[in-house]
């Protein structure tokens, strides 16, 4: 697309995206939003990036393969399903730990592997998205 | 506990990302080879768990029945997994000899393995709209499979197998939103009380059939069948070999528990429908055959027809018929498997499928030959072959009931399914070769040969004990069937309370 407006925008518009894709994944859990919504609209920055800039293009930006990353989010996820194996869980029991604190309201914040498991679906739903809209792109 | 259930789901699952990651490289084929082997020894754990308690259950994530998600196996799971495992084994290096490196590269031992997946998932869930995602996981999986390799041919394939099954997919998500509707839960054991207790029952039986026209799809039972034969024939053997086994029993599978764990109300009504169903597969599934003159064309037929006893089984309802229904899927999962193999082998050597351009392989290849023989006549229910007793068991539960015309049906699809085996004994096998050429198997490499050797003569062999020896199976799959007449086990185990 050759719109001097739109290429000026999209790198406003890429950046804004990601900073909101990643909020959405970190308020998650607690809030509305999560790793899926926020693997779509980091999907949607990447896109909005191979309109302005052409898909070789993006797919540099990108660096590593969509695929891979589809992949790896899974491996992720399931990574975060099977750490409860050691906490002596069934699987995907969500393990917690609160600094500061011992619940969601006195603790400053948490590390949890519902996080860990968001992060990969977040990973899945980007790559997986952009392996599709990559290739429709390419081939067109 | 539950962790021993959960295995044989995780343990492909881990294999395709690491296998994935691997792509490029000779170890993803072998990395493809060692998920597999694992897998079955995680599933062969859960059969000796399964052996020892009766039904076992997980919660996941701790989330307690009705409201998480559960995982259950009872004997038909179990042995359900066990057959998947042995299939993926069997599979994975089958795939060795015969799938190229460029289409290893594009993640084929991933997208398999999530396959493997996917059709364990589906077994060993206890819950109905995790029972949908697994089939989402196969579909999505099966249909990269279908077109891997590229070639116009996969494509139009790919095409009808994909549609057709997302229309039963469709199908069976509104079927499961409508009884989440009428019983508020999709906890299948949780469902079988609610739906017995649901006062709107017409209602119950409107959803009841949803499903079987859902799975219906699945399973390729009359008149829903013919996106498998139009897709079947198309990709590698190896991929055909997994799907024939594996893909319509998931249906099978899900017909089996649904319509004996929770639509159990009508059964004068849903069942006889079944009846008339399977009586039609069996027949117009060996009546498609008998028209064809390709050897995989041939074999996707005759999967139907063999559907067919597998939802008889479950049609008639006796102890004795669903005995005979769960010992027909395990017996049947090996033999199809390996005659897609055979087949693909029998491609290596002569250079087609198409029956008309191949022959003369009983000469240059008896080994091949013999090892055709076995999964062929136990397919046609030759004594003492695995299927003579799978279609004794249905006929003398046919005949228990008096159905004398079921019994005779089940007898002339038999009859029929020589007459077709025999057309391809005749034609690829005895007679010579149409070019004049002699197929030897030095036209193969001996590494792709080996391959694909050791598969067929695994699964032969073990056609073989359980045609000679059906008394440990023959018990496991009555023990299968008393649980399936009476879940009470099943759903007591999975409620953790007395119902």
């Amino acid at each position: 697309m050759n719109s001097i407006i739109f290429t000026a925008a999209a790198r406003l518009l890429v950046a804004l995206l990601f900073v909101f894709s990643l909020f959405m994944l970190l308020r998650g859990h607690h809030l509305p939003g999560g790793g899926f919504i926020g693997g779509l609209i980091g999907a949607v920055a990447f896109i909005v990036y191979s309109l302005a800039a052409g898909p070789a293009e993006a797919r540099l930006a990108l660096r590593i393969s969509p695929e891979v990353i589809a992949m790896v989010g899974l491996g992720i996820a399931l990574l975060a399903g099977l750490f409860s194996f050691f906490m002596g869980d069934p699987f995907f029991t969500g393990q917690w730990y609160w600094v500061g604190g011992d619940s969601y309201e006195t603790s400053v914040f948490s590390i949890n592997t519902v996080l860990v498991f968001d992060i990969g679906v977040y990973l899945v739903v980007l790559g997986g998205i952009l392996s599709l809209t990559y290739a429709f792109e390419e081939e067109t | 506990m539950s962790w021993v259930l959960v295995m044989p789901i995780a343990v492909p699952f881990v294999t395709a990302v690491v296998a994935y990651l691997a792509r490029n490289y000779p170890a993803g084929r072998w990395i493809s080879l060692a998920g597999s082997a694992l897998s079955l020894v995680a599933s062969a754990v859960l059969m000796v768990a399964v052996l020892n308690e009766g039904v076992v259950a997980a919660q996941m994530s701790n989330w307690n029945a009705p409201f998480g998600i559960t995982l259950v196996a009872d004997y038909l799971s179990a042995v359900m997994v066990v057959i998947t495992a042995i299939t993926g084994l069997a599979t994975a290096i089958y795939a060795l000899g015969e799938i190229p490196e460029e289409t290893e590269s594009l993640g084929f031992y991933a997208l398999f393995q999530v396959l493997i997946a996917g059709v364990t998932g589906a077994f060993l869930t206890g819950d109905l709209f995790n029972l949908y995602v697994w089939f989402e996981v196969m579909l999505i999986a099966s249909f990269s499979l279908l077109v891997i390799g590229g070639g116009k041919e996969r494509l139009d394939a790919g095409i009808k197998y994909v549609a057709l099954n997302l229309v039963s997919t469709l199908v069976f998500l509104s079927g499961i939103g409508l009884l989440y509707g009428v019983t508020g839960t999709l906890n299948m054991a949780d469902l079988r009380e609610a739906v017995a207790n649901a006062e709107n029952q017409g209602l119950i039986t409107v959803i009841a059939m949803m499903f079987m026209v859902g799975f219906g799809v699945k399973a390729a039972v009359f008149p829903l069948f013919f996106w498998l034969p139009a897709s079947y024939h198309t990709p590698y053997f190896t991929i055909s070999a997994v799907f024939a086994g594996l893909l319509t029993k998931v249906g099978v599978y899900a017909l089996m528990r649904m319509f004996t764990l929770v639509f159990v109300g009508d059964v004068g009504f849903t069942h006889e429908i079944l009846i008339w169903v399977s009586l039609l597969t069996m027949f117009t599934g060996v009546i498609g055959a008998a028209a064809q003159s390709d050897f995989r064309k041939i074999l996707s037929f005759h999967i139907i027809s063999q559907i067919g006893y597998m939802t008889l089984g479950l049609a008639l309802f006796t102890p004795l018929a669903l005995m005979g229904g769960v010992f027909y899927l395990v017996h049947h999962i090996i033999v199809k498997a390996n005659l897609f193999f055979v087949a693909g082998l029998a491609k290596q050597y002569a250079g087609s499928t198409d029956l008309n351009r191949i022959g003369g392989l009983y000469k240059s290849a008896p080994l091949l030959a013999a090892l055709f023989i076995i999964p062929a006549f136990s397919l046609a229910g030759f004594p003492p072959l695995s299927g003579f007793w799978a279609k004794y068991l249905i006929v003398k539960a046919a005949l228990e009931l008096d159905a004398w015309f079921i019994a005779f049906v089940s007898l002339l699809v038999g009859l029929l399914t020589i007459f077709s085996m025999t057309k391809i004994w005749g034609m690829a096998f005895w007679k010579p070769h149409p070019d004049g050429i002699d197929p030897t198997p030095d036209r193969a490499p001996a590494r792709v040969t080996l391959a694909m050797m050791i598969p067929i003569i695994a699964l032969a062999s073990m056609t073989i004990v359980i045609g000679f020896y059906p008394e440990p199976f023959v018990q496991f799959a009555q023990t299968a069937a008393e649980q399936l007449l009476d879940p009470s086990d099943y759903v007591t185990t999975v409620l953790g309370v007395q119902p």
